[in-house]
């Protein structure tokens, strides 16, 4: 099943969603890593014009040039590996109000817990393909502690259109990366 | 800008932006064999359009363009320091033009000062041989299968692996479980049996400069490869981890000697977006001909 999903996101919407639909994301992403979720879990406060509440964070660190005009042009944008966030991100997501995570191979139990508590859902978008992830971004809107963090860990706002993800997580408990791990631990055993 | 360095640039530009053809043909037998409406033959569709657009457009396929590896076999008579500094001036130009991220932090300041140099980036192998020839090959390795590599010491009790291959075959196929679809699968590995903690790691990823079709010339391996390569995919790990048939593209195992007292087996996972290409080079710094 294939939902359209748009920012502000709403507790609803994101409810609706189950383990293996299909999402198609418009509207405001902000990109958040390592560097991002330690700074914001240590105390940091969000730059002025970051506002996750009802918002999207993109596990990405994404490949972003000055065009002769001057203009940022997002020239490979896919996502990275997530469980390296799972020690702070089941917090994060709670205390700036954070409905949908966007990163790739999954996240464990406290993530999971807090997508159920809160109403937030986990995405995962297809990781490597960062050109057709890309051009579903139609305008960098701004970006924010570039100096800080260099530009693959700053925190990126974009514009997208139609960006392609799966449901890996949801609100209510689900979890396909559990599924999958004690399924392929089964088929293992059997052929140890 | 010299030829060298021009050259060098271009062997950049191609390893981030083009798949080598035996990488792509094991994506698209992957593609067939998954399930109509499946999100793994979903999640593969977007592989492949991936790989088309990031050819025609001459972009990263992937945003993380990784460690950057050379390996540069050469003459006798090549001035190694002069071709480092050309491979970097290279490094640093292709960074410039976006062909490689902005990859390279100071571990200690948390720095990434945009040239992605700095120590031991980039990564140069040379290798003298007896040839008049310079052939240089470049693989473009991402963080996020570079962190689900593991290196494990024989014997291990708790995967009852013994210090022989069919202990070698448990903890490879441990790798793969433990990895899922964190390292971006389905995934190509290199795999070093012996050597040392380094020389294990350094081996195993030499193995991703073979083709994904060649056959390994030791017969014990070869069947271990084959071995692994299906039970792999077997086990429903299926691409991003996603469930279905294509969690691995290929095995590649090498064998390296070891001391008695030790006795690793060290895998490296590759993604998907397996960024491996290479050229040889006249004298001059031109490129001659392409190695993949």
């Amino acid at each position: 099943m294939t939902h359209n999903l748009s920012t502000p996101t709403s507790e609803e919407a994101v409810r609706k969603l189950k383990v293996s639909d299909q999402v198609l994301i418009s509207g405001v992403v902000f990109t958040g890593r390592d560097a991002v979720h330690k700074y914001l879990h240590e105390g940091g406060t969000l730059p002025d014009g970051v506002n996750l509440d009802g918002g999207i964070l993109y596990h990405c660190g994404p490949v972003v040039l000055k065009d002769d005009s001057g203009e940022w042009q997002v020239t490979a944008a896919g996502p990275t590996t997530s469980i390296r966030e799972e020690p702070y991100q089941g917090d994060i997501i709670k205390q700036f109000g954070i409905r949908v995570v966007i990163g790739k191979g999954g996240m464990a139990d406290k993530t999971l817990a807090a997508c159920q508590e809160h109403g937030a859902v986990y995405l995962h978008a297809i990781g490597g393909a960062a050109q057709v992830l890309a051009e579903c971004i139609t305008q960098v809107r701004n970006v924010h502690m570039l100096e800080e963090f260099g530009s693959p860990e700053a925190i990126w706002e974009f514009e997208v259109r139609d960006f392609p993800a799966v449901v890996t997580m949801d609100s209510h408990g689900g979890s396909l990366h559990k599924v999958i791990q004690a399924q392929s631990g089964d088929a293992l055993a059997k052929r140890r | 800008m010299s030829r060298l360095t021009e050259s060098l640039i271009e062997l950049i530009r191609r390893t981030s932006a083009e798949i080598p053809g035996d990488v792509q043909s094991a994506i698209l037998r992957g593609l067939e064999q998954e399930k109509e409406g499946t999100i793994a033959k979903s999640a593969l569709e977007i592989i492949e359009r991936n790989i088309e657009l990031a050819k025609r457009k001459s972009q990263p396929i992937c945003q993380d363009t990784g460690s950057i590896l050379f390996y540069v076999d050469c003459p006798v008579d090549l001035n190694q320091v002069e071709f480092e500094q050309e491979a970097r001036g290279a490094v640093k130009e292709a960074t410039r033009l976006g062909y490689l991220r902005q990859n390279s932090v100071d571990s200690i300041t948390g720095k990434n000062d945009g040239t992605n140099l700095g120590p031991g980036s980039p990564n140069l192998h040379f290798h003298q041989h007896a040839s008049g020839d310079i052939a240089v090959r470049l693989v473009l390795k991402g963080g996020g299968c570079e962190n689900v590599g593991t290196q494990f010491s024989l014997p291990n009790t708790p995967l009852k692996a013994n210090r022989d291959l069919d202990g070698c075959r448990k903890v490879i196929l441990e790798t793969v479980h433990q990895a899922q679809g964190k390292g971006c699968g389905p995934g190509v590995l290199g795999v070093c049996i012996g050597g040392d903690r380094a020389s294990g790691y350094e081996f195993s990823k030499r193995e991703f400069l073979r083709k994904l079709d060649d056959l390994n010339p030791d017969p014990k391996l070869d069947e271990l490869e084959q071995d692994i390569l299906k039970t792999a995919n077997e086990l429903g790990i299926g691409p991003m981890g996603f469930g279905g048939k294509t969690t691995l593209l290929g095995v590649k195992i090498a064998a390296a000697n070891r001391v008695p007292a030790s006795y690793f087996v060290s895998v490296s996972y590759m993604c998907w977006a397996f960024r491996r290409n290479g050229a040889t080079l006249a004298g001059n710094g031109e490129i001659t001909d392409w190695l993949y």
